[in-house]
């Protein structure tokens, strides 16, 4: 990893932490760590404050849905977890790192080696094969051996698309096309996943199976941050954060009950929907 | 690895529009194109000038009677031209001068027995051969013991010889020239030799195929200076004492200063009827020089404003091609692509595009020579007059491909191509990745 010194890192704050203070875990640096991160634009000769001030952690192995009605500072946020915008104050940690005052340089870096996006409308590079595209992120680090390619391949595979290696994402479902950004998300082995809206383009079906593929990340020890407007999809996650007029409004853990319930519930809908069909 | 990768990426990016790619390529080639087929032409056309100057040789200069305009032409008899007294003044006063040939050319008909040729009959000295490079066939030239008794023998080209003596060995034969009532016994036969061009308007080109020699003493003897000549109807009388005096200087470059003693001496007794002209080759091949780096001149021109269209074609290009792909940018540049890296993919494929265009233009260049050889066949067989009509330097030019030019084409087409990539490359960079990726 690249070494960016910092002069004063985080702390974990315990407040905000929804993982139980135990000695191991409190030692080791969350994944993500935002201190009063605010952003604030100036259109024409108005100042918008898109974030106003917003403090949270997302501990390694988290599963964060970020929620909030439009205004709410949501994309603004999501941005900014992104790399792709930098905040006019505050402080935005990934692992040991601040980020808030990078160049654009850096920030490039950053994304390629740390950040696992996934989008609404999946993003993959058209001419490229499912295989190219998810070898995409380790190509800006120079990193184009065989080695890579199989890695590529493993990934494809374990997101269930072994026999459309070759294909272009004109040739694939919209679902098929998000597992492809999912298993481009895990090529650099990122900090964490930054997904926004990544069921938004889909039916109920695919994105239960989206969901599950989720699921059976962060049960493997994967970080996700998502964003969502969407009750049921946010219901899935480990932990809701809820933004309003550019705060901090809630943040507050699921319990593992309530999400098996929301599991069911969508299994239960999706079976519905098939029977309907026949 | 990532460089081969880049470039790879650039020609699959270009392929996925190969009708687009072609087309914008274009510009480019026609460039490359225009750069090697002008300077091909120009250097064959020059080539072809500079061979004739250099066959006429830069030590000479040539004195010529010209004939005057009409209205300074008085009555029907009357004189005009160089004369011997010329001759003698110009080899007694000029020390730089090596050797001096006077010449007179008088177009004649030539018979043996039921064969005419038409040519001319040239009284000169045994020098003549040598100077005008005539190599001879059989027998020998003129000597000078010819020329001191006067005697009736004669030298033929070997156009003549072929066409008088179809069947026979004409040494020893003798030919008749009826305008004249004379015989004249053969002595010699030449090798064939061809035409060589006219030179501008100064010098009319020399052809020395319908020759027959003489000695300049024997010429003068039975002819004299008056000449009867029959042309559409009239007889036309005509005195003039020498055609033509061709000298050669020992040293090159007193060429200029010898040329302008002779000058000197001949124009005040001939500034009445102006009726002498003097040529110095050397100078006619500087002309040569010249008028080359002219028609280099106009082909870089139009070589430059079809590379700069080129060019102007591929940033119209880029930049749409930056608009159309606003996402794929976006893309790129959350997964990790540094501004850099996006002006790097943009900037290889315009080199590409450039540098195919160029590789094209190479290849058709090649073909520009047999092209403009079967253009020149062309015109002559469709259209003899306008083929006469044209220059000699372009009818007889064989272009012939200056390879210096083709790096230097591909080095200016690669240059504008990065240049004109140059800008949508930054533009592409420059692009907010948020709102790259939003785009539509």
């Amino acid at each position: 990893m690249q070494p960016y010194s910092v002069a004063n890192p985080p702390v974990p704050s315990a407040v905000n932490s929804s993982f139980p203070e135990t000695g191991a875990a409190a030692a080791k640096p969350p994944a993500v760590s935002i201190r009063e991160l605010a952003k604030s634009y100036v259109l024409k000769s108005e100042t918008v404050y898109a974030l106003r001030g917003v403090s949270f952690d997302v501990p390694e192995g988290d599963y964060v849905a970020i929620m909030g009605p439009s205004g709410s500072g949501k994309s603004t946020l999501l941005n900014m977890l992104g790399c792709l915008d930098k905040p006019t104050s505050g402080q935005f940690f990934l692992g040991t790192d601040d980020v808030s005052k990078m160049t654009d340089d850096e920030l490039a870096d950053i994304r390629s080696r740390r950040i696992g996006f996934v989008f609404q409308s999946y993003n993959l590079i058209q001419q490229y094969s499912v295989v190219e595209n998810i070898q995409v992120p380790l190509y800006y680090q120079g990193r184009l051996g065989q080695k890579e390619k199989d890695r590529a391949i493993a990934l494809a595979s374990s997101v269930g698309l072994a026999d459309r290696l070759g294909h272009r994402p004109m040739q694939l479902s919209g679902g098929q096309q998000q597992r492809v950004a999912i298993a481009r998300s895990m090529m650099n082995d990122p900090y964490f996943i930054l997904a926004d809206e990544a069921t938004g383009n889909l039916d109920s079906a695919t994105t239960d199976e989206i969901l599950g593929l989720f699921d059976r990340l962060n049960n493997e020890g994967r970080t996700i941050v998502m964003v969502t407007h969407e009750d049921e999809v946010a219901a899935r996650a480990k932990r809701i954060v809820r933004l309003r007029d550019g705060l901090l409004s809630s943040d507050k853990v699921n319990s593992e009950e309530s999400r098996q319930e929301a599991r069911n519930r969508q299994a239960e809908h999706v079976q519905a929907l098939a029977q309907l069909k026949h | 690895m990532l460089w081969l990768r880049t470039w790879q990426l650039g020609v699959k990016s270009l392929l996925l529009h190969p009708l687009r790619s072609g087309l914008t390529m274009l510009g480019i080639l026609i460039g490359v194109w225009a750069v090697i087929v002008l300077t091909a032409v120009s250097q064959g056309a020059s080539d072809q000038v500079q061979k004739q100057i250099e066959s006429l040789g830069a030590n000479t200069i040539i004195v010529r009677s010209v004939k005057p305009s009409a209205d300074k032409m008085t009555g029907m008899a009357a004189q005009y031209g160089l004369r011997r007294s010329d001759l003698e003044l110009i080899v007694s006063n000029v020390p730089t001068i090596e050797s001096a040939l006077p010449i007179r050319e008088i177009r004649r008909q030539f018979t043996v027995s039921d064969n005419t040729v038409d040519g001319r009959l040239v009284g000169c000295t045994p020098d003549y051969a040598e100077v005008n490079k005539l190599k001879v066939r059989d027998g020998r030239f003129l000597a000078d013991a010819d020329d001191l008794r006067a005697d009736t023998v004669c030298v033929l080209a070997a156009r003549v010889a072929d066409k008088l003596f179809p069947l026979v060995e004409p040494l020893g034969k003798r030919i008749y020239i009826p305008e004249s009532e004379d015989y004249y016994r053969v002595v010699g036969v030449l090798e064939h030799r061809n035409a060589s061009a006219a030179i501008g308007g100064s010098l009319d080109s020399q052809d020395f195929s319908g020759d027959v020699y003489i000695p300049s003493k024997t010429l003068r003897r039975r002819i004299g200076d008056t000449v009867f000549t029959r042309r559409s109807g009239q007889m036309e009388t005509e005195i003039m004492e020498l055609n033509q005096i061709t000298l050669q200087v020992a040293d090159v470059d007193r060429v200029r200063i010898t040329a302008a003693m002779v000058e000197s001496l001949i124009n005040p007794r001939h500034a009445m009827l102006n009726d002498v002209a003097v040529v110095v080759p050397l100078e006619l091949l500087e002309q040569a020089r010249n008028l080359r780096l002219m028609f280099l001149g106009i082909g870089v021109l139009i070589a430059c404003i079809s590379l700069i269209v080129g060019g102007i074609g591929i940033m119209n290009i880029m930049l749409a091609s930056v608009t159309e792909r606003t996402r794929e940018i976006g893309i790129r540049r959350a997964l990790g692509a540094k501004r850099g890296d996006i002006v790097r993919q943009f900037l290889v494929e315009t080199i590409v595009l450039s540098f195919s265009g160029a590789m094209l233009g190479i290849l058709l260049g090649f073909l520009g020579p047999p092209m403009y050889r079967l253009l020149i066949y062309s015109v002559q067989k469709f259209s003899p007059e306008k083929f006469a009509s044209l220059p000699d330097a372009i009818r007889q030019a064989e272009p012939t491909i200056v390879y210096g030019t083709i790096p230097l084409a591909v080095g200016i087409a690669v240059a504008v191509g990065l240049l004109s990539g140059l800008y949508p490359a930054i533009r592409a960079a420059k692009m907010n990745p948020i709102d790259a990726l939003r785009h539509e």
